[in-house]
């Protein structure tokens, strides 16, 4: 068990293409196990990815279950994730542990079909919308050398889908 | 330690005006923290936290130049510098409707009531000058929660103006 060093913008191995796992092994499974703790380490991450962590590979693990009353999946651990399908676009808010005490709108696909494997190799697809599709969508842009920042849309001017508050 | 300043300017608007004000500013040696600026009714205005070696007498003779040529008004105001603790909204409130008196006091009172802080607050007069309408957006802190603010917004749509509420979940990833 370890606790990761987060890296921070400007840090430049943020801004790399990682590459795809090709091996599923132990030493892989401890990796993301430190990468989970490192996750949870801080507060209100529910998203973190590889190369936040100076690991150019795709790996990502998501985990939503914190909110609660939303459709949500559970602890995920995506490895070599694909966007197979969009639909829809949603602005909403979005942080990242690589960028402290600043949080933006981004426009995101409000639903997506996902293709990922998980630590032991084994491929899943997956269905998801709203704040989870959001996470997913922003672990994934790391892992294509992107960050929030690249996408973020003006306060003043966005437009929130309404929907009912319960 | 060098010290913070709240820069306020207004004046009638026109092309420029940031770019000579601040430029005047980074002439003079400053260095600029958050800033807030907009049009509001043919008027710029400009609140601009700036960090200055200087004393509040020597910022005003740095900007003097350029605000006299611009024909604004400036006003500064030694603060605390408080960065890097950005209070994050949870909730996002739009009100609109018919423009008349007492909409910002009555539905900023009754939000208040139920616990929300308000962080940002942004609002227009829109429509045409016999039928103007009033568009408000907020976005703050429901200290209470957010459904604590349904009561209010109740209130406030009872008076006719129309209301809408989106919580803020901010994914951090
Ligand atoms: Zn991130």
């Amino acid at each position: 068990m370890a606790l990761l060093n987060i890296l921070q913008y400007p840090d430049e191995r943020l801004k790399q293409v990682a590459d795809e796992v090709t091996v599923f092994d132990d030493a892989l499974r401890a990796f993301i196990h430190d990468l989970e703790e490192t996750m949870r380490g801080g507060p209100g991450g529910v998203g973190i990815a590889a190369p936040q962590v100076g690991r150019a590979e795709r790996i990502a693990i998501v985990d939503v279950s914190a909110k609660k009353k939303i459709k949500q999946h559970g602890r995920m651990v995506l490895i070599n994730p694909e966007i197979i399908e969009w639909h829809g676009s949603i602005v909403g808010r979005e942080g990242c542990l690589s960028v402290p005490d600043y949080t933006g709108n981004v426009v995101r696909a409000e639903s997506i079909t996902l293709a990922a494997q998980d630590e032991f190799g084994e491929l899943s697809r997956y269905e998801m919308e709203d704040y989870e599709a959001r996470a997913v969508q922003h672990e994934i842009d790391h892992l294509d050398g992107m960050l929030f920042l690249d996408r973020l849309v003006s306060r003043r001017s966005d437009l929130f889908k309404r929907k009912a508050y319960q | 330690m060098d010290k913070w300043y709240m820069v306020v300017v207004v004046g009638a608007d026109r092309p420029g005006i940031v770019a000579k004000v601040t430029s005047a500013l980074y002439d003079g040696g400053c260095n600029l923290g958050e800033a807030s600026m907009a049009r509001l009714g043919g008027n710029f205005t400009m609140m601009l936290m700036v960090q200055s070696e200087g004393r509040e007498k020597e910022l005003q003779a740095m900007l003097a130049p350029v605000i006299d040529s611009l024909g604004l008004h400036l006003h500064i105001d030694s603060i605390n510098g408080e960065l890097h603790h950005h209070v994050e909204p949870d909730v996002r409130i739009t009100l609109f409707g018919e423009d008349r008196s007492g909409i910002v006091a009555h539905a900023t009172a009754a939000l208040a009531e139920v616990g929300l802080h308000i962080l940002s607050l942004e609002s227009d007069v829109a429509g045409s000058e016999d039928k103007p309408i009033y568009v408000l957006h907020i976005e703050g802190a429901a200290r209470e929660g957010v459904p604590a603010l349904e009561s209010a917004l109740e209130i406030i749509a009872n008076e006719g103006i129309e209301t809408r509420l989106a919580p803020i979940e901010t994914v951090i990833g």
